[in-house]
C-alpha cells in the first residue's frame, strides 16, 4: 500500500530535525532542564535571600528542644522532646482523625447511599436530606456546629451526664472507663487471632461446600461465636485479669478513665458527616450505574432482595465506586487541617507552632506538604490495590 | 463560634463566608468540580502567608534590599502588623479604627516619617502569622504585643526597638467556679487556655514542669478562640500577659466573677520588632519610641507641643528641632521637627499609656515600672543629641 511505503522510507528521507522521535525526546529533555533549573534557581535564591534576611535555615532545628506541651498526644511526648517529635504527634493525631474518620465516613456514606433508593419513602426522604444538608454546607461550618453548637453547651465538669457503663460526657470531652490489662492478658488476644483465623477458615470451608454441593452452612452464627466466645473462654481461664480505671471527680476535671477530647470529637463527626454525604452520592450513582437487567436477572433465578443487593448489585457497583471514593478519602484527611480552627493539635497545628518558634517558615510549610502529599499518596496506593482487585477481570 | 471582639470578628467571617462561598455551588453534575474546590481552603489561608514569605524570599531577591523608608515614602503610609484585638494594645474601636498603645505607636512613627500620624494601614496578625509577615516584608514594623526574647533577636531575623510596655505572664481564672483557687500553685490538673506560638505558651509548660504541677493545655491560634473557649468553661484557667488578661476579661460576659492570680511566671518585654539588615529603618522606629518617652520626660505634650517651641530651654529647642541649623531629623532620615510631629500625633508616651491602657482606659492599669526612670519606673531614653 502507497501509505505504509511512504512511512518506510521516512526515516532515510527525512532530515534528523524532522525526526519525530528525536524532536520528542529534545522537547522532553528540554521540559526536565527547565523544570531543574527552576527548581534550583528558586532554592538558591531562597538560601541566598535567607542568609542575607539573617534568618537562620536548614533542618537542624528539629533536633531542638520543643518546650510546649500537647494536650493529645498517641505517643510519649513532653516539654522536653524535640521539634521533630512535635511534628511526629502532629502527624499520628492527623492519621488517627483520618482513619476513624474514613471507617466511619464510609459506613454512614454506604447507609445512606443505599437508603436514598429504599422503596419506603421515609427513610427515602431523611436520607435525601442527610445528603443534601451536609454536601451543601462548607466542612468548617459543621467542625463549628459540632464543637461550638453541640459539645461546648454541655454542663460543665462538676454536672457531667452520667451515661451507661461509668461514661461521663460533659463540655470538657467524653470520658468513659479505661481497660487496665492485668498479667495473663495476652491469651485474650492469642484467643481473638485465633477466633478470627478460624472464622475466616469456615467461612471459606462453607463457601466451597457451597460451591460444590450447594448446601449452605450458618456462617455469621459460627463465625461470631468464635470471634466471641474465644477470648471470653481465655478471659475465664487466665483468671479474669481484666479490670478498669473509671473516670472520678478531682478539683478541675474528671480524673482518670480514657478522655475523648471535643476537639478530636467535633472534628471526627464534622468529617465523618460530611464526608459521607458525597460517599452516599457514590454509593447511589454505583447502584444505578449497575443495570437494571442484573437485579431482574437475580430476581428470575429466585434471590431474595437482600441477596441481590449483596451479591449481584453491589460487587458491580464497587467497580464504579472505589474511584471516587479514593478522592473523598483524600479529602477528609486533607480537610482534617482545618481541625487548626477548632484547636485539635494536628500536623498543621503543631508544625504551624513550630514553624513560629523557630521562624523557619520555608522548612516548616516544606514539611507539611511533604507530609500531606505522603499521606494522599499512601492512600491512593491502598486504594488502587483494593480496585485492582475489584476490577472485572476479562478471560 | 461566638463573635466576641464586634469588629475584628466581623472581617475575620465576612472573608471566612468569601471562600466558604465556594463551596455552596454544588449540583448533582458537578461533584467531579467539588472535589477540586473543596481542597483545604482554610488551611491555603492558614499557611498562605507562610507560603506568600517563601515565595517573596524566593522570587523577589531585590525588594527588600532597597531601604524600606524609601519604599513606605514610595508608597505613601507604613504598613503596621497588629494583634487581631487586644484591648489597650491595638483593637479596633467602635468606628473601626485601631486603637491602643501598638496602634498608637505605628502612629507616631507614620508622624515622624510622614508629618502625618494617620498615615499608617494596619494589618491583624495571629501570634503565628506575625514574624514570617515581618521577614517577608508584607509589614514594615511589627508593633504586637510582642516579646522580646534573644531567639527572636537573632535566630529569626528581626531586631526589637526597645521595650514599649513591661509586662508578665499571669493566670486568671472564674472565681466563682472555683472559689478555693488564689494561687496558680493550687492549678495543678487544671485544662489551661492559650495562644499557639507565644512565649506564654512556652512559659507555662516550663512553669507547670518546674513546680511538678500536671495540666492539660488547650491551644488555639486566634486570641477570639481562646477567649470564647475560656468563657464556655472548655479551661479553667486563661494565660496570658498581665495586661492582656485586664484587657480580655473586659470582653468576657461576666467579668466580676474572674480574678487574676498574683503569680507573675515570666518577663514579657513588648515592643516593636522591623528586620534585620536596614540600619535606617531600625534607627528611625527606635528613636520615635525614645523621643516619646522624652517627650514626657521633659514635660512636652500634645496641649502644649506648639508654645514649647517658643521655649527658651536649649534641651526643648533641641529636641523638637528649634535649634538653628539642626541637623538631628535629617541625620535620621526624616524632618528636623519630627518630634513635634510625633507628639502632636499621639501625644507623649504618658498620655499614650494613660489613654489606652492607664487611668483615661477601662483597663485602668498603673503605671507600675513603665513609670519613668525618674519616677522610679524602667523606661529611660538616651539623650536626643
Amino acid at each position: 500500500m502507497a501509505s505504509q511505503e511512504i512511512l518506510r522510507e521516512e526515516p532515510s528521507r527525512g532530515s534528523f530535525v524532522n525526526d519525530p522521535k528525536v524532536r520528542s525526546l529534545f522537547f522532553q529533555a528540554l521540559v526536565v532542564v527547565l523544570l531543574v533549573a527552576g527548581v534550583w534557581w528558586i532554592a538558591q535564591n531562597v538560601i541566598a535571600n535567607l542568609t542575607r534576611l539573617h534568618i537562620a535555615s536548614g533542618f537542624g532545628f528539629l533536633k531542638g528542644r520543643a518546650g510546649f506541651d500537647i494536650s493529645e498526644r498517641a505517643i510519649a511526648y513532653s516539654s522536653d522532646s524535640t521539634y521533630g517529635r512535635a511534628i511526629l504527634v502532629g502527624l499520628i493525631n492527623t492519621i488517627i482523625v483520618a482513619v476513624v474518620g474514613i471507617i466511619t465516613a464510609t459506613i454512614i456514606g454506604f447507609i445512606v447511599g443505599i437508603g436514598r433508593l429504599s422503596q419506603n419513602w421515609l427513610i427515602r426522604k431523611i436520607c435525601t436530606v442527610y445528603v443534601e444538608v451536609f454536601r451543601n454546607i462548607p466542612p468548617l461550618l459543621v467542625i463549628f456546629f459540632w464543637y461550638s453548637g453541640v459539645l461546648a453547651v454541655l454542663p460543665p465538669p462538676r454536672d457531667s451526664i452520667n451515661l451507661p457503663f461509668s461514661s461521663f460526657l460533659n463540655q470538657r470531652g467524653f470520658y468513659f472507663p479505661r481497660a487496665v490489662w492485668g498479667d495473663g492478658s495476652w491469651l485474650i488476644f492469642v484467643a481473638l487471632l485465633v477466633g478470627i483465623a478460624m472464622a475466616w477458615f469456615v467461612a471459606r470451608k462453607a463457601r466451597q461446600r457451597q460451591m460444590a454441593t450447594g448446601q449452605q452452612f450458618p456462617v455469621f452464627w459460627t463465625s461470631t461465636a468464635l470471634i466471641v466466645g474465644l477470648p471470653l473462654l481465655a478471659y475465664a481461664l487466665s483468671g479474669f485479669p481484666l479490670s478498669f480505671d473509671y473516670p472520678k471527680q478531682s478539683t478541675f476535671n474528671l480524673t482518670g478513665g480514657f478522655q475523648v477530647s471535643p476537639e478530636f470529637l467535633s472534628l471526627y463527626l464534622a468529617l465523618s458527616c460530611y464526608t459521607a454525604a458525597f460517599i452516599a452520592e457514590i454509593v447511589r450513582a454505583g447502584i444505578r450505574g449497575v443495570s437494571k437487567g442484573q437485579t431482574e436477572a437475580a430476581a428470575a433465578l429466585g434471590l431474595r432482595s437482600g441477596s441481590i443487593l449483596r451479591l449481584v448489585v453491589v460487587p458491580q457497583a464497587m467497580r464504579i465506586v472505589i474511584p471516587p471514593l479514593t478522592s473523598q478519602y483524600l479529602n477528609l484527611t486533607k480537610n482534617s487541617s482545618l481541625a487548626i480552627a477548632i484547636g485539635y493539635p494536628d500536623l498543621t497545628a503543631t508544625a504551624g507552632t513550630v514553624l513560629n518558634q523557630t521562624g523557619q517558615a520555608v522548612e516548616g510549610v516544606l514539611i507539611m506538604m511533604a507530609v500531606y502529599l505522603a499521606l494522599s499518596l499512601v492512600t491512593s496506593a491502598v486504594m488502587n490495590v483494593v480496585n485492582a482487585r475489584m476490577a472485572l477481570v476479562e478471560r | 463560634m461566638q463573635f466576641v471582639n464586634g469588629r475584628q470578628r466581623v472581617g475575620y467571617d465576612a472573608g471566612f463566608r468569601k471562600w466558604a462561598g465556594t463551596g455552596t455551588a454544588f449540583t448533582r453534575e458537578k461533584i467531579g468540580l467539588c472535589l477540586k474546590t473543596e481542597k483545604g481552603l482554610w488551611v491555603m489561608k492558614h499557611i498562605a502567608i507562610g507560603i506568600l514569605g517563601a515565595a517573596t524570599l524566593g522570587v523577589m531577591a531585590s525588594a527588600a534590599s532597597a531601604s524600606t523608608l524609601d519604599d513606605v515614602k514610595a508608597k505613601g503610609f507604613i504598613q503596621c502588623g497588629v494583634s487581631t484585638g487586644l484591648a489597650g494594645f491595638s483593637a479596633p474601636d467602635d468606628k473601626g479604627d485601631w486603637q491602643g498603645i501598638d496602634a498608637d505607636f505605628c502612629r507616631a512613627v507614620a508622624a515622624a516619617v510622614f508629618g502625618d500620624g494617620s498615615k499608617v494601614k494596619f494589618t491583624p496578625l495571629s501570634a503565628k502569622e506575625r514574624f514570617t509577615a515581618l521577614q517577608s516584608g508584607e509589614i514594615d514594623i511589627l508593633s504586637r504585643n510582642t516579646t522580646w526574647t534573644i531567639n527572636r533577636d537573632t535566630a529569626l531575623g528581626l531586631n526589637f526597638i526597645g521595650v514599649t510596655y513591661y509586662d508578665g505572664q499571669g493566670f486568671m481564672i472564674n472565681a466563682k467556679k472555683l472559689p478555693g483557687v488564689n494561687s496558680a500553685l493550687q492549678l495543678s490538673g487544671a485544662a489551661v487556655c492559650v495562644q499557639s506560638g507565644t512565649t506564654t505558651e512556652l512559659n507555662l509548660a516550663d512553669y507547670f514542669k518546674s513546680n511538678k504541677m500536671e495540666y492539660n493545655p488547650v491551644v488555639f491560634e486566634k486570641l477570639e478562640e481562646v477567649n470564647a473557649a475560656y468563657d464556655a468553661g472548655r479551661c479553667d484557667v486563661y494565660t496570658t500577659d498581665q495586661s492582656g488578661l485586664y484587657g480580655i476579661r473586659l470582653t468576657l460576659a461576666a467579668p466580676a466573677d474572674h480574678v487574676v492570680l498574683p503569680e507573675i511566671i515570666s518577663k514579657e518585654p513588648l515592643g516593636p520588632a522591623v528586620r534585620q539588615g536596614d540600619d535606617q529603618w531600625y534607627h528611625i522606629v527606635k528613636w520615635t519610641y525614645f523621643a516619646l518617652l522624652q517627650a514626657e520626660e521633659l514635660g512636652i505634650t500634645k496641649a502644649n507641643v506648639e508654645e514649647m517651641k517658643t521655649s527658651e530651654n536649649p534641651e526643648i529647642k533641641r529636641v523638637l528641632g528649634q535649634e538653628a541649623d539642626t541637623k538631628i531629623g535629617t541625620d535620621l532620615g526624616v524632618s528636623n521637627d519630627w518630634v513635634v510631629n510625633i507628639v502632636k500625633a499621639v501625644g507623649n508616651y504618658g498620655e499614650l499609656f494613660e489613654r489606652n491602657v492607664g487611668s483615661g482606659s477601662p483597663l485602668k492599669i498603673a503605671r507600675g515600672i513603665n513609670a519613668l526612670w525618674t519616677k522610679g519606673g524602667l523606661q529611660y531614653a538616651p539623650p536626643i543629641r
